[in-house]
C-alpha cells in the first residue's frame, strides 16, 4: 500500500493538516490499513524534499501544520493510478512452498495438509464475510477492501482445490517420468521470483 | 432447537467395481436459524447428502431426523407432507413455473398443501415483502433477471412455516453482486428460525455459513470453528 499516493490523493480534494490527513486515510479505507502519526509526518517530509507538496510552514511538524498539493504532485498521481503493480512475476507464497514441500516429505499425508490451511482460509473468509454483512452496505471503501480480501483468499482456496484433485489424480495414477530428450525449456526455469 | 440431523448416513450407488460410496457415515446437525455450508469438490457426496436430507431419497444405513423425527419411520404420505410443509429446496436453474406470475409462484406449495386462497396470497406477498420482492409480485419469471429469479425460488423456498432450508448451488450461474444478494437472503431467512444447509464448492458462497463442514470422497472431514469476532481482522498495525 502507497501511503504516499493515498496521502497525495488526500490532498488532491484541498490543502488538509497533518492529524486530518490521518483521520481520512483511515476512514477511507475502511480503517483497515491503521496509519501512526510518526508514518503520516515522515510520509509528508519526504513528498515536501521530493516538491510533491508544499507546507504552510506554521510551526513544527506539529498536527497543526497545513499541507497542500504542488502540480508535480498532481502529475506524480495520475501516473501512478495508471501504473500497472508488478504482477508479473510469481510471488515467493509460503503456502505453495508448504504444499511442494509437504509433497517431498515422506510419511505426510498431503491432503491433511491441505485441509487444514483451506478451513484456515475459509474461517477468515467468514470473518471477512461478516464485516461485509454489518457494515459494507454504509461503506463503500470498506466493502471494496473486504471484497478485494476475499477474491485474493477465494484464488487461494481454489488454488487448494485444484492441488487437492492433482494429487489424487497422481496418486491414482502415478506420473511417468519425462523423457530425459524432453527437458524443461530453460526459460521457464529462470523466471524470476518476487519477494 | 435441532431441525435436522444426520446419523451415521451411508449411501452406495451401483455395484461390484462400479461400487460407488456417494455417503459414508456422515454425522450432521443443523439449528433453527443457523446456516450450514457443505463444501466440496464434485463427486464429494455433497448433492447426495441434500437429496437425503430432503427426504428425496433414502439413505442406506443411518437415520434422518426432522424435528427430531425419524424419517424412517413416517409413512409416505406423511414424508410427502413434512416434504411440502417443512422443507424448501433451491436449486441452480431455479425451477419457476413459467406460465405464473411471481405471487403465484411463492403461493403455489402452499396451495397443493391444500391452503385457502386468502391466506395463501398473503402468505406469499407477506415472504415477498420481507424479502424486499414485493414490487415484483405480479411480473412473470422471464421479465426478472437471474438473480432475481433465485430470490424468488428462495422466497418460494421459506414461504409458510417452512423450517428447513436446502440450497444446491443457489448462485452457481450468478455473477458475484447477484449471488451476494442471493446468499444475504438465505442469511436472512435463518435469522427467521429457518435451519439452512447450502451445498457449494464456492468458498465465497461458504463463507456466509455459520459452520462449513468439508466432505471428502463421502466422508465429513473437517469443519470451521465457530467465526471469531471481526474486530480481530480490522486490529491496528495488522496491515502494514
Amino acid at each position: 500500500m502507497s501511503v504516499r499516493h493515498a496521502l497525495l490523493a488526500l490532498l488532491s480534494e484541498g490543502p488538509k493538516y497533518g492529524l486530518q490527513l490521518r483521520e481520512e486515510f483511515e476512514a477511507r479505507t475502511g480503517e483497515v490499513w491503521p496509519l501512526n502519526v510518526g508514518q503520516v509526518y515522515t510520509t509528508l517530509q519526504r513528498l515536501e524534499r521530493d516538491g510533491l507538496v508544499e507546507s504552510d510552514g506554521a510551526g513544527d511538524d506539529g498536527p497543526q501544520k497545513g499541507f497542500k498539493i504542488t502540480t508535480d504532485g498532481e502529475a506524480e498521481l495520475a501516473g501512478w493510478l495508471r501504473t500497472p503493480p508488478d504482477l508479473a512475476s510469481p510471488p515467493r507464497d509460503e503456502l505453495v512452498m508448504k504444499v511442494m514441500v509437504a509433497v517431498q516429505v515422506p510419511g505426510i499425508d498431503v491432503r491433511e495438509v491441505i485441509q487444514s490451511h483451506r478451513r484456515y482460509l475459509v474461517e477468515l473468509m467468514q470473518q471477512w464475510t461478516r464485516i461485509k454483512e454489518a457494515e459494507a452496505d454504509s461503506d463503500l471503501s470498506l466493502a471494496l477492501v473486504v471484497d478485494s480480501e476475499l477474491f485474493r483468499l477465494d484464488a487461494v482456496i481454489r488454488w487448494l482445490d485444484a492441488a487437492d484433485g492433482r494429487l489424487k489424480r497422481a496418486a491414482a495414477d502415478p506420473p511417468q517420468p519425462a523423457p530425459a530428450a524432453l527437458p524443461l525449456p530453460r526459460a521457464r526455469r529462470r523466471t524470476g521470483t518476487r519477494r | 432447537m435441532t431441525v435436522l440431523e444426520l446419523r451415521g448416513v451411508s449411501k452406495t450407488y451401483g455395484q461390484g467395481a462400479a461400487e460407488v460410496h456417494a455417503l459414508a457415515g456422515v454425522d450432521l446437525s443443523v439449528d433453527a436459524g443457523s446456516m450450514v455450508a457443505v463444501m466440496g469438490p464434485s463427486g464429494s457426496g455433497k448433492s447426495t447428502l441434500l437429496t437425503i436430507a430432503g427426504s428425496l431419497e433414502d439413505p442406506d444405513s443411518g437415520e434422518v431426523l426432522i424435528d427430531g423425527t425419524p424419517l424412517s419411520g413416517m409413512s409416505r404420505n406423511a414424508r410427502a407432507r413434512l416434504r411440502r410443509r417443512t422443507v424448501g429446496y433451491v436449486f441452480q436453474d431455479f425451477n419457476l413455473l413459467p406460465g405464473l406470475t411471481v405471487a403465484e409462484n411463492v403461493a403455489l406449495p402452499l396451495e397443493l398443501d391444500g391452503m385457502s386462497a386468502r391466506p395463501v396470497h398473503a402468505a406469499a406477498l407477506g415472504v415477498l415483502d420481507e424479502l424486499g420482492l414485493e414490487e415484483r409480485a405480479v411480473r412473470f419469471p422471464d421479465e426478472l433477471s437471474g438473480g432475481e429469479r433465485q430470490r424468488v425460488a428462495i422466497a418460494r423456498a421459506v414461504v409458510g412455516d417452512r423450517r428447513l432450508l436446502l440450497a444446491d448451488e443457489p448462485s452457481g450461474a450468478l455473477d458475484s453482486v447477484n449471488a451476494e444478494a442471493v446468499m444475504r437472503m438465505i442469511h436472512h431467512a435463518c435469522k427467521r428460525g429457518v435451519a439452512a444447509v447450502v451445498v457449494t464448492h464456492d468458498a465465497q458462497l461458504a463463507s456466509w455459513a455459520d459452520r462449513v463442514v468439508f466432505l471428502r470422497d463421502g466422508h465429513a472431514v473437517d469443519q470451521t470453528s465457530p467465526p471469531a469476532g471481526p474486530e480481530s481482522l480490522l486490529t491496528p498495525g495488522r496491515i502494514q
